[in-house]
């Protein structure tokens, strides 16, 4: 036996880039933006989807759950009476605690791609690895509440650099906490200068319009870059 | 907690890349701003391995400074926390040159040695 060395220089999450670019494509041929939707658990994100999925006009939209166990949040979904699959990381997935590329792709066949221009996937609730897992998406986005407290995106950095979006969610609680709101928003603008925030209560529905018109111009802007790279042939993930 | 994953999509790359061979030693470059820490990931490595083509195998991690490059005065600093900001003119808008790698960069590999090779070491047993 002799040792060598061999040099690899390889992106540890290649592999994943490379099922999410394939994703990207699906979705893209299929004319479908793709959000990807992380939290904390707890933090509102499905009780936001219950509100601003309720009423998006002539968007069409899915939702892939993602959850470690169980389908209860899909069956809150399912009242509103759009598709929503169901997709469990402790079946066949070891119990991850985020999804990944690979889990999103099994999931593809049941979605149905064809009659949808907005699928959400909403991740498993953690505010650490989802966002080091891309799955295909147009867009990340994340959801977090004034109950998590203010100091939030300076301990979890990576989550916030990660989304171009970050929903407050809760606002209706805030005068229960001791969060400053201001400086909430100051310690987002610290790790990620420029990222976009909505103050929501899914609780009250206050912001969800807002929400829901980012979603509506979200799918606009797609079919708009759909239009200007019209027979592209390579796509990546933003 | 997300070492556990990243431990596991290094060892991934590893076992794709060494073909069967037993790993002794995999070299990784960990960017500043992934907020990995080197012991969690040791640690979730350690467990992950054990009766699989990695066991024994040694995890080297290092740790590579967030670099940023300001496109306002065009100053190169290195970017310890947030918000990440210019050295010189105390801007933000930056461009990250390094600081955000998760990158296996080498695997030392034991191989069986040629034929060869055998031959020669044969004639000296």
């Amino acid at each position: 036996m002799h040792r060598i060395k061999v040099r690899v220089v390889e992106d540890a999450l290649d592999a994943n880039n490379t099922i999410a670019r394939a994703n990207r494509e699906d979705f893209d041929r299929a004319g479908v933006t793709v959000i990807n939707l992380m939290s904390a658990p707890g933090a509102g994100k499905t009780a936001l989807l219950e509100r601003a999925l309720a009423d998006l006009g002539d968007v069409r939209v899915a939702v892939l759950e993602g959850d470690v166990e169980g389908s209860l949040d899909a069956e809150r979904l399912a009242s509103l009476h759009v598709p929503v699959v169901q997709l469990n990381t402790s079946a066949g997935f070891g119990g991850e605690c985020h999804l990944d590329a690979n889990m999103v792709r099994s999931a593809l066949s049941a979605l149905p791609l064809a009659g949808i221009d907005l699928l959400i996937i909403e991740n498993v609730g953690n505010l650490v690895c989802p966002a080091e897992f891309r799955v295909g998406e147009d867009v990340r986005a994340m959801v977090c509440s004034v109950a998590e407290g203010e100091d939030k995106p300076l301990k979890y950095p990576l989550m916030f650099r990660a989304c171009e979006l970050a929903v407050v969610n809760k606002i209706d609680l805030i005068e229960h906490t001791d969060v400053d709101l201001d400086r909430l928003l100051a310690n987002l603008q610290t790790v990620h200068p420029g990222i976009e925030h909505l103050i929501c209560s899914a609780r009250t529905g206050e912001g969800v319009d807002a929400l829901r018109d980012w979603l509506i111009d979200k799918v606009a802007a797609a079919r708009e870059g759909a239009g200007t790279r019209a027979g592209a042939g390579t796509v990546t993930p933003a | 907690m997300h070492e556990l994953s990243i431990a596991q999509a290094i060892a991934d790359v590893a076992e794709r890349h060494a073909k069967g061979r037993r790993v002794v030693k995999i070299e990784v470059r960990v960017g500043h701003l992934r907020q990995v820490v080197p012991e969690s990931l040791s640690f979730a490595f350690a467990l992950l391995t054990p009766g699989t083509a990695l066991d024994g195998c040694e995890l080297q991690i290092t740790h590579v400074p967030a670099v940023g490059c300001c496109r306002a005065c065009g100053a190169r600093s290195v970017l310890e926390d947030f918000p990440l900001r210019c050295g010189r003119c105390e801007g933000l808008d930056l461009d990250l040159i390094a600081g955000e790698e998760l990158l296996v960069d080498a695997l030392e590999l034991e191989e069986e040695p040629t034929t060869g090779e055998r031959v020669h070491r044969g004639s000296h047993v």
